[in-house]
């Protein structure tokens, strides 16, 4: 390209270091690409200023779809004309993040021929993205990427891409299929994720275990976290190995049980399973020696966020303990009736779980027909200030204890 | 004739994920028994049949040119059967069935630049936003802050020397792309000045009942400029979240001198011992100084090695935090407590203090 390089004194400052340089990776783009080498001019720019220089995003995307592109100008475009227009594209991942050296060169090979050949991996939703082209590239990216086998992911008022852990392609904990789930619903609910219908977004993730590690309880609107119902599986000749090879079981194995249900004897490890909480210190602590139980299966939680707009949320228990096996109906029949009646009454940009807050947790129970159980709250309530919705009066026919029989 | 058009393909959704797994899983899915770690950034899983699956996780600045996952993809061909994956972390990982191509493989990785490590009690990958990058509403950079971090903390990354896992995060402003709240250190970029209605543009590019009711503290009322309709903001009531400006253009925050970042503690998503929670406010305020950000790593750093000489083994930032009690905390970090560390929005009497057990 002839495009002269953009100076950037700055920004050359974050090329040194241990850990790998993001500018070095914008300025390996920029040899080739003058969108990336535009970009380097104008974070340069906002380096000098301490302040970005983008516009907020316009209404841009693939026919047919309300979601996976965001739109991004510059506020500068006659100083970096090539990313006057500056739009990312989510591109849904497979499942768990696995890819082929094959599949990636392709997406290399897409991005190369259609943009600014910049993308993260991952976005945080866990999207693939496409980091940065001009309006009239979508259409044509979507197209080669479709046939290769990829799709956009959500944005917007809609089903965000699902994602999960890597579950039990390579982990002993996972305590259901995750990316089987997370497949699943991305298929089944393909309309609602690229076409914004919802109040506000609409997040899954599926954690194979209560360790999260895609953090479910912090940002989902529906947190799939993996746990089981009976024993914890010792082996206890591995236990003994532990002990021996100088682990302290008792301080910081027992000693660290939330529910203090083990015991240890400098032998033997027992556990009283019944007041076992799941919480995976023991086995993280001790991989070889326990594992999770048999009868496996997921909690289910609902309602996490970040601040915007009334405060941030942690999820909450919806469903103590579900089997999750294919076809999953008991799974999507409860999603669908929680999707009507938040769609249905639903504050414009408002998430499911401050929809809850707004209307209460019992009430909302009601509506999509889930019995109150106590293993939803931390505990119950601490004010008296209970709506009953009716009352009798004097005169009422059938007040008092005695109601006739209809 | 004419040609038959190409029929436009859509709603197919992402590939199958089994077309990506290396054979080693598709034999042993379900199946895996145990897994250890072998040494910073190394570990092996067993399965019930005795296969046993090697993980190399590098480093990486999410951040990537095609260039660099070609790169990654030269790797997994020579040592994995083409086969690799990404983290929820954003690290990269690679899946050896041999053992034997462990240690070259580091060194290629190293060679590239890519840092083998962030497993176990070590600090993974910065998960963060795109800041000054690519996005409208930052209030920092995102990349810059995590590059000026990690390289002063990568020994922490490349080893396992401290008592538990350290997950760090960065969001550029309170829409947390990145959901940081529940982070061992969250580093947020906050504005501090309210939004300058842009008198002339606002009735053009927004909608004035969203923006009246977008703000959550009431501070948006409805006025009249030029006898055109148009919006107000209560200054004093304004706490910078920025919704506004998201449902509205005309509304903008972003201003260089008041916005920089703050840096929260204590916050976890695990069940591990204690329950999730939410990281709290330990420094409301520090400038953006780039290219480098010397303040905020000095205080990253600082959190970083006073839990790693105080905490017990297995406690994470929060857990530590909960037992010394936050008076110490402020104490030991040499960070100075002030008003805006008190809680003033909604519950916030939950936050405080309700009991005498105070330490002395």
């Amino acid at each position: 390209m002839a495009e002269e390089k953009r100076k950037t004194p700055k920004l050359d400052e974050l090329e040194k270091g241990a850990w790998p340089s993001f500018v070095k990776e914008i300025k390996s783009a920029a040899e080739k690409n003058p969108m990336a080498n535009d970009l380097l001019g104008q974070l340069e720019r906002s380096y000098e200023e301490k302040i970005g220089h983008w516009k907020h995003g316009g209404i841009v995307g693939v026919l047919g779809y309300g979601g996976g592109v965001i739109g991004r100008y510059s506020d500068l475009p006659e100083e970096f004309p090539n990313v006057s227009h500056f739009h990312t594209i989510r591109i849904n991942q497979p499942a768990g993040w696995f890819y082929t050296s094959d599949v990636l060169r392709k997406l290399c090979d897409i991005w190369e021929r259609h943009g600014s050949g910049l993308t993260n991996m991952h976005g945080s939703t866990g999207d693939m993205i496409f980091l940065g082209t001009k309006t009239d590239e979508l259409e044509p990216t979507f197209s080669e990427l479709t046939e290769l086998g990829f799709d956009l992911g959500g944005s917007g008022s809609d089903v965000r891409t699902p994602s999960c852990c890597c579950g039990k392609a390579r982990c002993e904990w996972a305590c259901y299929d995750t990316m089987a789930l997370t497949y699943f619903l991305t298929m089944h609910y393909q309309d609602e994720l690229h076409r914004p219908a919802f109040p506000y977004k609409w997040k899954f993730k599926m954690s194979g275990c209560p360790n999260d590690c895609v953090a479910s309880v912090a940002r989902a609107d529906m947190s799939i976290i993996g746990t089981w119902r009976d024993d914890i599986q010792i082996d206890k000749k591995a236990v003994t190995e532990y002990a021996e090879s100088g682990l302290n079981i008792q301080r910081d194995v027992v000693g660290n049980c939330p529910s203090k249900c083990m015991e240890w004897d400098g032998k033997e490890l027992k556990i009283d399973n019944k007041a076992c909480v799941k919480c995976m210190h023991c086995i993280n602590a001790m991989p070889k020696a326990l594992a999770p139980g048999k009868d496996r299966g997921a909690c289910i939680l609902i309602g996490a966020k970040a601040p915007i707009v009334e405060g941030a949320l942690l999820s909450s228990v919806l469903v103590p303990f579900i089997k999750l096996e294919p076809p999953y109906n008991e799974l999507i029949d409860l999603v669908d009736k929680i999707h009507e009646v938040w769609s249905e009454n639903g504050k414009n940009r408002e998430r499911v779980g401050e929809f809850i807050q707004r209307v209460g947790m019992g009430n909302f129970l009601e509506a999509i027909g889930v019995e109150p159980v106590p293993e939803m709250v931390a505990h119950p309530r601490e004010n008296p200030y209970v709506f009953y919705e009716e009352y009798f009066e004097e005169d009422d026919e059938g007040s008092g204890e005695q109601e006739e029989d209809k | 004739m004419a040609e038959e058009k190409k029929k436009r393909i859509t709603d197919i959704g992402p590939p199958h994920y089994e077309k990506f797994l290396p054979p080693i899983i598709k034999e042993n899915y379900g199946k895996w028994k145990y897994h250890e770690v072998l040494k910073p950034g190394v570990m092996v899983h067993v399965s019930e049949s005795g296969a046993k699956l090697f993980t190399v996780r590098a480093g990486s600045p999410r951040l990537l040119s095609i260039e660099k996952i070609r790169k990654y993809a030269d790797l997994a061909d020579k040592y994995c059967g083409g086969y690799l994956r990404f983290t929820s972390r954003n690290n990269v990982e690679f899946l050896l069935s041999d053992e034997m191509k462990i240690e070259p493989l580091i060194k290629d990785l190293q060679a590239l630049g890519h840092p083998v490590g962030g497993i176990a009690n070590s600090i993974s990958s910065i998960v963060h936003t795109q800041g000054w990058v690519h996005c409208h509403s930052a209030a920092t950079d995102a990349s810059g802050v995590v590059k000026s971090v990690m390289d002063e903390l990568i020994e922490y990354f490349t080893d396992t020397k401290l008592p538990a896992k350290l997950r760090i995060a960065l969001a550029c402003c309170l829409n947390m792309c990145g959901a940081v709240h529940c982070s061992d250190i969250a580093i947020l970029g906050i504005h501090r000045r309210p939004p300058k209605v842009k008198r002339d543009k606002l009735k053009a590019m927004c909608e004035i009942p969203s923006v009246v009711s977008a703000c959550p503290t009431a501070a948006i009322k409805p006025a009249t400029y030029e006898g055109q309709p148009s919006v107000e903001v209560i200054e004093e009531r304004c706490m910078f979240c920025a919704n506004c400006y998201t449902v509205c253009p005309a509304m903008p925050l972003n201003d260089p001198l008041n916005d920089g970042v703050s840096i929260w503690v204590g916050g976890k998503v695990s069940n591990a011992r204690s329950e999730p929670m939410f990281s709290k406010l330990a420094i409301p305020f520090l400038p953006n100084n780039p290219p480098r950000w010397p303040e905020v790593v000095d205080a990253v750093k600082n959190l970083v090695e006073v839990w790693a000489q105080n905490a017990r083994p297995y406690e994470r930032m929060g857990e530590w935090i909960n037992r010394i009690g936050w008076p110490r905390f402020f104490q030991l970090t040499g960070i100075p407590f002030q008003k805006e560390h008190i809680d003033d929005f909604k519950h916030a009497g939950l936050t405080f203090k309700r009991s005498a057990h105070l330490t002395y």
